[in-house]
């Protein structure tokens, strides 16, 4: 059994593949982009988070911390980074969650033990599993031992990828894939670079391979206002993928909503300012894709 | 199935929306029309007849002297009272004091308007000839002491203290009976009748005389009707000219003859519910059970001859809602008002599900009755869909659309289930199936069955009174058995040992006072209007509330089963387990309500199993607790030859019980409001819904009557076809589970506390509470804090 780090199951999915669905988020991703929704599953690490707000000021923390990493500053607590091992003991003391861990290092046998509880959903509900992120291609043993029990239990399994991944791990992702949700974020491999942090060619070239082998192709497409949101591009992007015989396609509008965790996480937010694309405006867009007959959906 | 599919139509028209009007805009006022007549009527006849005989002479002398009321723009007709929103008081059951009907008037919430006049005819007429002799004054002076401690401590409620038992449906009869044929099969049987060797012979008699005399007043109710229409004709202007000869006619033939169209099918049923609730059945859930059913068959016929259209149809099942809008439950007073807060009759209404053969029931009614539900926005009738496996996806998504609305109607049950738990009681499978659910989530054989609740059961409050030994810590009374020192348990088991036999003591205190309640309204307070309507009072010559019926049931409705069981979790972890404390500490963290114990608090809150998170550790301790109440309550006997049955609802009784209830082990400080039904404690389900569905579906649902869960979704997850979609397919997980019935408020945690901060912006938005839907602004401050903090299912 392979172990991997594993963000959280989220149940009740409607929006990452059809029907009733558990999403496993897998924590790490090469990409850096700046309206991550997930920032929580970028790192590759299990995180411990500090919600000040919560905090009762018991200090159980303090005295827990084998390190020696907390002390109270006035009236939060403040963690030297640089002494402290990540070891969670903080979280486990803190009976307000005040410190609470994100992520977990889990078998892959107990985690599908844990996404089967929710089976009488998949199966009325013509759902499943879709494994996201993060990126689950970079854990990709660890997905793929998942992914192989879940096709023995006969469940429909989704993986949500950027598609960043060398082939030779993506191809042995085929056979197991009931249907792949591929990222399309940018077809300038220059602004693919300066927003996401790496180069397109991969994903592209990957996308060519996958389309002739894969069951089924969802390609989605984050709507992110100044970035990716003009007509040629998504015109483009149209091409594409109708070349490639794909036949659904999903915008995903730009939301702030995750200002919150970004500052939960103690990261930077960089589009505090930017305004979500109106809802005329994923019209639009919308209708640049259906006019050249494809199956398009705003939203998940 | 459908024999037309007219493009449906939005909106009522401008008739309905004036009677609409009408309805919401009328403050409720407590009428005395019905107290002074039924006391004319016993004063006349008291002591010459016999009880029967009495109490349907006055429900003849009622119907025949009561003012008759047609309402402009009414095409179905009649009112309880003498104009819409005016509440009868039933003296015979409960004789108020002016004080009462000061409180009544000036309370904020649930109030009901009363004049000097009718203060007056209260102090000088109807208190003089009721005082002490009401069923409330003879059934508190035959309870025990035992009975009144359990009572004032909070352990359970009485049903009966101000109502009749009623609680049943109508089933098809009267779509295809009229009074004179009822009187016919009435005749028969007194003909039958053999002096010689039927020693009842006398008692039946005297019963099925009653019997007819309701009929009669029936008819003499309805023929009162059709003259008041003629009268107003005379001087009306066309079309309601018209209007007014039409509804003369129809209140000619219904309800002396059974039905010919759709509208005489809906006057029919007005007229008979106006006479339950006249008689007795005052605001106990007597409803017309599966409208859709039967109206489907008037439906067609018309339709297919041409003689009305689908919004004609609409035009006239609208009317109808109104008809019951008017219709305010009776006021109520002390503890009964607690725990049942509202306005609303808990008439309610099913749609969909099964015919009698076992087969699809959804029909062209079916959509049009959710259409009228989206139009109409009214608190009565309350509805709910039946989902049966054998209903089309088509339904669930209509049904969930209106649900979307955010109004918490209509209410959604899994047939399948329900005809299993009625299978299980012993009912027919053809009686299963034509019966539903009734009340909040009650399930019965419509016309066939009375299935009486008694009273809420406070299972915190058991909790509370064991680990003090006995003694409720408000009072310091000792108001149970003393079980033990909670210091000296060596582990969860010998905890739950005396926490059964705390149940067991109470329980049995309970039932004792039930039987006793029972026996009084079988012997004073004959309902011989509803042995009519139900099967088999007419062929058995017995009362509904003697043991007439075919089947009878009483409830016994369970409330806290989340916070009980997360209690028994938190001690089953940090006392037993982790020994994070011992009870002696937890003991007095709960005694000093969690004061200076915030850490501990947050323990229990946080890192405790909760119910409600699809987790086995405290799962299994419901189905524990589920067992032992099981075990206490299903099948006793009861005095009229039925059956006790255990049920999981609340309506507003779990803020009630709360507030008679101490700081508790799962971190609920004192006095705050306990779980409802069998949803899990506000807050405690952390993992979405179908992590609740998986907890609520680990409870043997099909060994209840009943249970309700409640769920509350943000609606931005329900918006677009994804968001219905996963709301029917959650419907249909449940119910492949076995689950009994959910509901959902659709509406953000945020809304409701504007709303709270601005009432005057939100008069009319509606949300679930318990087993019915209610205005917020009708809700008492510490149930509108309940039900903001119940977990919101977020977007994900």
């Amino acid at each position: 059994m392979i172990e991997g780090v594993v963000g959280n199951i989220q149940k009740f999915s409607i929006h990452d593949g059809p029907g009733i669905r558990s999403t496993l988020f897998i924590k790490g991703c090469p990409l850096i982009c700046a309206w991550c929704h997930n920032p929580e599953s970028i790192s590759f690490e299990v995180q411990t988070i500090w919600q000040q707000d919560r905090c009762l000021g018991c200090g159980d923390c303090l005295s827990a911390c084998p390190a020696q990493a907390l002390r109270i500053n006035e009236s939060d607590i403040a963690r030297d980074k640089s002494i402290c091992r990540n070891c969670g003991e903080c979280a486990e003391a803190c009976p307000a969650l005040a410190w609470k861990r994100h992520g977990y290092r889990r078998g892959t046998a107990e985690v599908i033990t844990d996404i089967l509880k929710d089976r009488a959903f998949y199966e009325s509900s013509g759902g499943g599993v879709t494994l996201s992120g993060g990126e689950p291609l970079c854990q990709p043993e660890f997905s793929l031992e998942a992914l192989s029990l879940l096709k023995y239990q006969g469940i429909h399994a989704a993986l949500d990828t950027s598609g960043h991944a060398s082939w030779e791990i993506l191809e042995r992702f085929v056979p197991l894939t009931d249907l792949f949700l591929y990222d399309i974020k940018h077809l300038d491999t220059v602004k693919h670079r300066q927003y996401m942090g790496v180069d397109n060619d991969l994903i592209l070239s990957n996308l060519e391979k996958l389309a002739s082998r894969a069951k089924e192709i969802w390609v989605r497409i984050p709507i992110v206002p100044g970035v990716n949101d003009d007509e040629e591009h998504i015109l483009a992007v149209g091409d594409l993928i109708k070349r490639l015989g794909i036949k659904r396609v999903h915008l995903l509008p730009y939301h702030g909503l995750a200002e919150n965790k970004y500052r939960k996480l103690d990261m930077t937010y960089t589009l505090g300012s930017l305004e979500p694309p109106s809802a005329e405006k994923m019209q639009q867009l919308h209708n640049i894709l259906q006019e050249q007959h494809l199956e398009v959906h705003i939203g998940g | 199935m459908a024999t037309q599919t007219a493009a449906r139509e939005y909106g009522m028209n401008e008739r309905v929306r004036r009677l609409r009007n009408q309805s919401l805009q009328t403050d409720p006022t407590l009428s005395i029309e019905r107290a002074i007549l039924v006391t004319e009527a016993y004063k006349q006849y008291q002591g010459k007849v016999s009880l029967p005989v009495l109490r349907a002479l006055a429900l003849k002398h009622l119907l025949s002297n009561k003012a008759i009321v047609i309402n402009d723009d009414e095409l179905i007709v009649g009112e309880r009272g003498p104009k819409p929103q005016a509440a009868s008081t039933f003296p015979e059951l409960c004789c108020h004091t002016v004080e009462d009907f000061r409180v009544i008037d000036k309370r904020e919430k649930i109030f009901f308007r009363v004049d000097e006049e009718t203060l007056r005819q209260q102090e000088q007429v109807i208190i003089p000839f009721w005082q002490g002799k009401a069923m409330r004054d003879l059934i508190m002076d035959q309870m025990t002491q035992e009975w009144r401690d359990c009572y004032e401590a909070g352990i359970y409620t009485e049903f009966m203290e101000q109502r009749a038992p009623g609680h049943t449906v109508c089933d098809d009869k009267v779509y295809k009976n009229g009074m004179r044929d009822f009187k016919a099969r009435i005749a028969r049987e007194l003909a039958s009748l053999d002096y010689i060797a039927d020693p009842a012979a006398y008692e039946k008699q005297e019963q099925w005389k009653a019997m007819d005399i309701c009929c009669d007043a029936l008819i003499i109710f309805a023929k009162r009707h059709a003259a008041e229409a003629r009268r107003l004709a005379q001087t009306a202007a066309e079309p309601r000219r018209s209007e007014l000869l039409q509804i003369a006619a129809t209140c000619e033939w219904v309800p002396a003859n059974a039905p010919r169209t759709f509208r005489e099918a809906l006057q029919m049923y007005w007229f008979v519910h106006l006479g339950v609730i006249t008689e007795l059945n005052n605001w106990d859930a007597y409803c017309p059970g599966h409208l859709d059913h039967h109206l489907f068959p008037f439906y067609k016929a018309e339709i297919e001859a041409g003689s009305l259209n689908r919004n004609e149809a609409k035009e006239l099942v609208e009317c109808f809602w109104v008809k019951f809008n008017n219709q305010p439950a009776p006021p109520k007073v002390g503890i009964t008002l607690k725990e049942s807060g509202t306005y609303t009759d808990f008439c309610n209404i099913n749609i969909g599900g099964i015919l009698p053969d076992g087969s699809d029931g959804v029909n062209e009614i079916s959509y049009l009755l959710l259409e009228v539900i989206e139009d109409m926005r009214t608190l009565q009738p309350s509805t709910n869909v039946q989902i049966s496996r054998k209903n089309p996806d088509k339904f669930v998504i209509e049904a969930a659309k209106v649900i979307r609305e955010g109004m918490g109607f209509p209410s959604v049950f899994n047939t399948d289930s329900v005809v299993e738990e009625l299978l299980r009681q012993g009912k027919s499978i053809e009686d299963a199936r034509a019966g539903g659910t009734s009340g909040c989530v009650e399930v019965g054989a419509f016309g066939k069955e009375a299935y009486i609740l008694t009273g809420y059961f406070n299972m915190v409050k058991v909790l509370e009174v064991m680990l003090n030994n006995g003694v409720d810590p408000r009072s310091g009374k000792q108001i149970g058995p003393q079980t033990g020192d909670p210091r000296n348990f060596k582990n969860l088991d010998d905890l739950l040992a005396a926490f059964e036999k705390q149940m067991q003591y109470f329980i049995d205190v309970d039932i004792r006072g039930n039987n006793v309640i029972e026996a009084l309204y079988a012997k004073y307070m004959p309902a011989p209007f509803l042995s009519v309507l139900t099967d088999d009072c007419i062929a058995k010559g017995r009362d509904y509330n003697n043991g007439g019926a075919r089947y009878n049931t009483r409830y016994i409705q369970f409330v806290g089963l989340g916070n009980l069981t997360d209690c028994l979790s938190s001690i089953q972890k940090h006392v037993y387990s982790d020994g994070t404390l011992d009870m002696n500490r937890l003991l007095a963290i709960l005694k000093d309500n969690f004061e200076g114990y915030e850490k501990e608090r947050q323990l229990f809150l946080n890192k405790t199993p909760k119910y409600g998170n699809d987790d086995d550790r405290a799962d299994s301790l419901i189905m524990s607790m589920f067992e032992i109440l099981y075990k206490l309550v299903n099948g006793r006997p009861t005095m009229t030859g039925g059956y006790y049955r255990v049920e999981m609802l609340p309506t507003t009784c779990h803020v009630y019980f709360g507030e008679v209830c101490g700081a508790t082990p799962d971190g609920r400080k004192a006095k705050l409001a306990l779980s409802e039904g069998i949803s899990p404690v506000q807050g405690a389900d952390k993992h979405g819904p179908t992590a609740v569905i998986k907890s609520a579906a680990k409870l043997d649902h099909q060994r209840t009557g009943g249970t309700l869960l409640n769920q509350k979704f943000s609606p931005s997850v329900l918006s677009g076809e994804t968001g219905l979609d996963g709301l029917k397919n959650l419907i249909r997980t449940y119910f492949r589970l076995d689950g009994h019935h959910i509901q959902f408020n659709v509406v953000s945690s945020d809304t409701l506390r504007e709303a709270q901060e601005n009432p005057e912006n939100y008069s009319d938005l509606i949300v679930r509470v318990a087993g019915y839907s209610d205005y917020f602004n009708n809700l008492t401050t510490e149930m509108q804090n309940e039900i903001i903090d119940r977990t919101e299912q977020q977007n994900f």
